[in-house]
Parts: C-alpha cells; sequence; structure tokens
C-alpha cells in the first residue's frame, strides 16, 4: 500500500499555484480590456472578470494553500461576500449609465456622451 | 545590510506599490475632472492602506481603508455633489510657481533624509526605547496579545481620550456649520454660476434616487447590511486578540447606515436612526470613556489607571478597561461619522432620475 | 551605495508624494481639489511614520501565543513576548490609527465649510470668491 497522502499534499500546493496563476492571468486579461475596450458596456464586461472569476480564483487558490485553518474560513467568508458584493456593483455602475441615456459604441461611430447632448439642448 | 530573502522579495512588492502610489498621485494632480480626483483619492487611500499591510501596520492599514476608501470618499462625493464637479484648470504662471515652491521644499527635505536611519533598522532610535518597552511588558502588564490595542486603550489611553474628545468636536463643527439635517435648505439657493458643471456625467452615488430599477441593489443591500454591523461588532470584540478596535468597527458600523442611506433613502436612515439618537451617541462615547476614568480615580488610582477595576487581578482589571473605554470610541466614532454624514445628505434636494 | 538607496528609497517616495499634495494645495484655487491635495499629503505623513516603524523580518506586532489560551502559562514572565520572532514596532501604529480619524474628522469640517462657502458666494474657485468679496466690500463701502 502506497501511502498517497505526501502526493496529495504537492498536488494541493501545485493546484493552488495553477489557481494563484489563472488568477493573475484573469486580472492582467481584465486590466488590458479595461484600457483597450472601446466604450463603457464593453469595458465592464472586463471589470467583471477581474471581479469575479479572478478574485475567486485567487481566493480558492490562497484556501487551498492555506489548508483546514481558520485562515481558509475566513478566506471563504471573504469569497462569499465578494460574490454578492461585485456583480451587484457592477450592475449599479451599469444601471447608472443606462439610465443616464449612455449608448453602447454600435460600429465605428462613437454615439454622443449624454453630457455633451444635454449642453447642446440648453 | 544582512537581510534575508525574504525581506528582498519584500522590498520588491514595496517598490511595486509605491510605484502605483506615485502614478495614482500625479494622476491626481493633473484631472480637474472633481468626481474622477475623488474617486483617485480613493483609489490612492487603498493603495496606502496595502502598503501599510506589508510595513506590518494592519491596524493602520485596517483604519486607512475603512476611513479613506469609504468614509472620506463618501463624505467628498457629498460635498461635490453640493457644490461643483469641474475644477477650473490652474494658470500656466501659477502652475510653474507652484512647481518652484514644491521643488525647492521637496529638495529641503529630500537633503533631510541623509540622516534617517535605513529602512527596516531595528536598531533605529524609532525602534529602540519606549515602542520596545511596550512590547515587552504588554503580556505581563496589560495580556492583550494585539499590542497595538493594548498601547492604545491602556497606555496612551490618555492620548485617545484628547483623540476622541477631538473626534467629537469635529462632529460638533459640522453640525454647527451644516446642522444635522433636520432641516433642508430651499431649493434653488446659489443658482447663478456653476449650474451647467452640476449637470455633466452621472456618478455612481445616483443610487441615491429611490426608484424602483434599484431592486438588485435594496435586496442586497438587505442582506449585507445586517452582516456589516455583525462585522463591526466582530472587530470591535476581537480588537484585542486580531487587528480591530472601537475606531474602525465604528467607522464600519457608520458606513453600513451610510449604505442603507444611499440606497434606502436619507428618510428611511432618518427613521430608523433619529438625529437625535445619533446627537446623543456623540456625547455618550466621550461620556464612557471619561467617567471610566473618574470610576478608576474613585476607586483610588490614577485616571484611566484600570488596575484598581478589579480589586484581585490587574490584568483582568485592564481587560474589562480596554472593553469598556473601546465601546466608547465606538459609540463617538460611529456618531460622529453619521452626524456628519447626516448633515451633507441633509442638504440634497433629492436626486431624481430626470436630473441626471 | 546600494544598501544607502534601498534604505533612503521609501522616504524619497514619501517626499515626492508628499510634494504632489502640497502642489495640488498651492496650484488649484478649488477648494475641494484642494482639500484632496490635504488628504495625499496627510497620509504622506502616515506612511513616513509606519515605514519608520518597520522592522527588516519582522511581522505585525500581535503575539501568537495569546495569554493564557492554549499555552500553559498564564500571564506569567514564562512568556516571552518576542519568542524569538521580529516584531515591527507598534508605537507608530497607535498614533497614527487615531490620526486617520481624527484627519477624516477635520477633513469633514472642512468640506462642510467647502459647502457653505458654496452657498454664500456661488462659487468653490479660489479667484472667484475672492472677487465676490470684492464686490461685497465694494457695496458695502
Amino acid at each position: 500500500m502506497i501511502d498517497i497522502m505526501p502526493y496529495l499534499e504537492i498536488l494541493r500546493y501545485v493546484l493552488a499555484g495553477a489557481l494563484l496563476f489563472g488568477g493573475a492571468v484573469f486580472m492582467i486579461i481584465g486590466a488590458v480590456g479595461m484600457l483597450r475596450l472601446p466604450d463603457f458596456y464593453a469595458r465592464i464586461h472586463a471589470a467583471g472578470i477581474t471581479d469575479t472569476l479572478a478574485t475567486v480564483m485567487l481566493i480558492a487558490g490562497m484556501m487551498l494553500h492555506s489548508g483546514f485553518t481558520q485562515t481558509t474560513a475566513k478566506l471563504a467568508l471573504v469569497a462569499i461576500f465578494l460574490f454578492l458584493t461585485s456583480p451587484t456593483a457592477t450592475h449599479a455602475v451599469a444601471n447608472a449609465a443606462h439610465k443616464a441615456g449612455l449608448k453602447p459604441r454600435l460600429g465605428k461611430v462613437q454615439p454622443p456622451h449624454p453630457r455633451d447632448k444635454m449642453k447642446g439642448a440648453k | 545590510m544582512g537581510l534575508d530573502v525574504s525581506f528582498d522579495i519584500f522590498i520588491v512588492i514595496d517598490l511595486i506599490i509605491m510605484s502605483m502610489l506615485l502614478v495614482v498621485g500625479i494622476a491626481l494632480v493633473r484631472l480637474n475632472n472633481l468626481f474622477a480626483v475623488v474617486m483617485l483619492y480613493g483609489v490612492y487611500s487603498l493603495l496606502a492602506a496595502i502598503w501599510f499591510v506589508s510595513l506590518d501596520a494592519v491596524d493602520v492599514a485596517f483604519t486607512e481603508a475603512a476611513v479613506g476608501a469609504g468614509i472620506s470618499t463618501v463624505l467628498m462625493l457629498g460635498a461635490m455633489l453640493l457644490t461643483s464637479r469641474e475644477a477650473k484648470p490652474t494658470p500656466a504662471l501659477r502652475r510653474w510657481l507652484s512647481l518652484g515652491v514644491v521643488g525647492v521644499t521637496g529638495m529641503a527635505l529630500f537633503y533631510a533624509t541623509f540622516d534617517m536611519p535605513n529602512f527596516g533598522d531595528a536598531n533605529s532610535p524609532a525602534n529602540s526605547y519606549v515602542g520596545l518597552q511596550y512590547m515587552y511588558d504588554t503580556i505581563t502588564e496589560v495580556g492583550v496579545p494585539n499590542v497595538v490595542t493594548a498601547i492604545l486603550a491602556s497606555y496612551r489611553a490618555f492620548d485617545t481620550f484628547g483623540e476622541v474628545v477631538v473626534v467629537l468636536t469635529a462632529g460638533l463643527g459640522v453640525m454647527l456649520i451644516l446642522g444635522i439635517g433636520t432641516t433642508r435648505t430651499r431649493d434653488g439657493e446659489s443658482p447663478q454660476s456653476g449650474d451647467e458643471t452640476t449637470q455633466s456625467a452621472p456618478p455612481v452615488t445616483t443610487v441615491l434616487a429611490t426608484e424602483n430599477h434599484h431592486i438588485v441593489l435594496q435586496v442586497v443591500a438587505k442582506i449585507l447590511i445586517p452582516i456589516i454591523v455583525l462585522y463591526a461588532l466582530y472587530v470591535q470584540f476581537h480588537g484585542d486578540y486580531g487587528p480591530g478596535g472601537g475606531f474602525q468597527a465604528g467607522v464600519i458600523f457608520a458606513s453600513a447606515v451610510i449604505l442603507y442611506s444611499l440606497i434606502f433613502g436619507m428618510d428611511e436612515t432618518r427613521r430608523a436612526i433619529p438625529a437625535k439618537v445619533v446627537q446623543f451617541g456623540t456625547a455618550l462615547g466621550v461620556l464612557i470613556f471619561g467617567g471610566l476614568g473618574l470610576v478608576t480615580i474613585a476607586m483610588g488610582g490614577k485616571f484611566l489607571d484600570y488596575d484598581v477595576l478589579t480589586a484581585a487581578d490587574p490584568i483582568l482589571g485592564q481587560h474589562v478597561g480596554i472593553l469598556i473605554i473601546e465601546v466608547g470610541v465606538l459609540v463617538t466614532v460611529a456618531s460622529v461619522m453619521l452626524s456628519i454624514y447626516y448633515g451633507f445628505a441633509g442638504r440634497y434636494r433629492e436626486l431624481k432620475d430626470q436630473d441626471w | 551605495m546600494v544598501d544607502f538607496i534601498v534604505g533612503h528609497f521609501n522616504y524619497w517616495v514619501i517626499i515626492t508624494l508628499m510634494m504632489t499634495g502640497l502642489y495640488v494645495i498651492i496650484s488649484t484655487g478649488n477648494l475641494v481639489k484642494k482639500l484632496v491635495g490635504l488628504g495625499v499629503f496627510q497620509t504622506s505623513v502616515f506612511q513616513l511614520y509606519i515605514t519608520l516603524s518597520k522592522v527588516a523580518g519582522g511581522r505585525p506586532p500581535i503575539f501568537d501565543k495569546l495569554p493564557g489560551y492554549g499555552t500553559e502559562t498564564k500571564y506569567g514572565a514564562a512568556v516571552d513576548p518576542l519568542l524569538g520572532v521580529i516584531y515591527s514596532n507598534p508605537l507608530p501604529h497607535v498614533l497614527i490609527l487615531t490620526a486617520i480619524v481624527v484627519g477624516v474628522s477635520t477633513l469633514a469640517v472642512g468640506l462642510a465649510l467647502v459647502v457653505r462657502i458654496r452657498e454664500a458666494y456661488g462659487s468653490i474657485e479660489g479667484d472667484d470668491i475672492d472677487e465676490a468679496e470684492y464686490k461685497i466690500e465694494i457695496a458695502s463701502s
């Protein structure tokens, strides 16, 4: 009978590292998206990646890394909190922009900003 | 310096955070849109908090994150909404003049750093005498694992009392200047200038409007607000054993109420926590703090000398004393933050969708 | 030389940040932006204190072994606070912790004054306020 515990232990760290690395990659993708995407609504998608997927991957990696400790429990709570708040925040931002009359960019033409429209009306 | 590898990695993290701070700082200088400036200030505070964590100041980081990124950003947004959203660009002459002044001052300070101890030096004067003494004595004299709490609430309790009084005074000042929001200002005040700037891009804070499309926010907030309050209490009563204490807990509690008011409106909030209660609380906390000092005098000790609180065990007395004054700090800080917020929020005309 | 640079780099960055704050304060006429600059300046002072309190290889000044919790010795001198672990200096943390809360309170007073100024003068730009003051003076004399 082979003792598999040491291998599981190694696997745990490898998995943790992979998750942390994946989280970091998605963070960078989100950051690049924030800078390069053309308009507000597209950028929100990029921000959403960093908010949810990347953060959850990072936290899962940290949980695996710390094992069965109090830290893991706290990290789980943080993850739940982020899972509630981040999508809500993104929703609030998108909702506010929509209500303010910000139109998404379609094709090559940038729609006028509602602020400019307001000035024009005056 | 003879440092180990972990400190080298730490230095790298340090450098990354510092460069981010610099970038945000320079962006702050160059922007004229006040909304962006205020949001960047929140980012700056959050970065500073991260830096404090890496510099081992977990309690400070906690406070900075709650205060800098939370309360002060909300207050600045409030003030911005009440005033204008765009700053006038600075004239070139004034820019160059101030750059000159800043350059000279910076050079003088730069020269002064040559005498400073190296970063991380354990034998620097600042790290040698009284701070070290506190580290050695806390376990035997106060018996609280978090040395920061021990110093804050026991060794330097008189100093903390002074700070709490300062917070109370600031709260009173805001109440006197702005009122506590019980009277609305008339609409259409100061209409002549800045009107076109107040109608620029809609910020996130326009969730102030209590329309039905905030249903998602309302549902999530109803789930979250009890958790936030519970967390504030955890921070409060766990402050002896981990990072936290009355200051942080007070700010977190206040931010829970502010979140409620942002989503459900000011009238609802005033029904839940009347302005009278807030006003009462600002003074009550200081009363608890100072009253405990008088009690210790009456029991034969010195002002805020908790050893005499329990006859048998001075350590237990310290625990009881710290618990009580932390409650005082919590009550005052939370009430002052709320009274300030009430003062600002009471001056809004309620934001409506068509205002956007 | 490298030691000197690494050992003093933090101070230089903090001074730069402090000067950034000072520049915002003296260059802009907008009162809200001035207060933001004041906040940056203030935060840089906090950073200076906290940098001074850091000890190389140190840990946050919170003891792992809680006295009387899970250890046999209760509050006795047997618990060596330093346990072979290096802790950072807690004293500047205490000073700064309270300073942050006091800082936000004073910031609030400043913002309240700004709001009142706007109500009284209709502007928060220093130049416009000066002009309005001047007009009031002319009218009253």
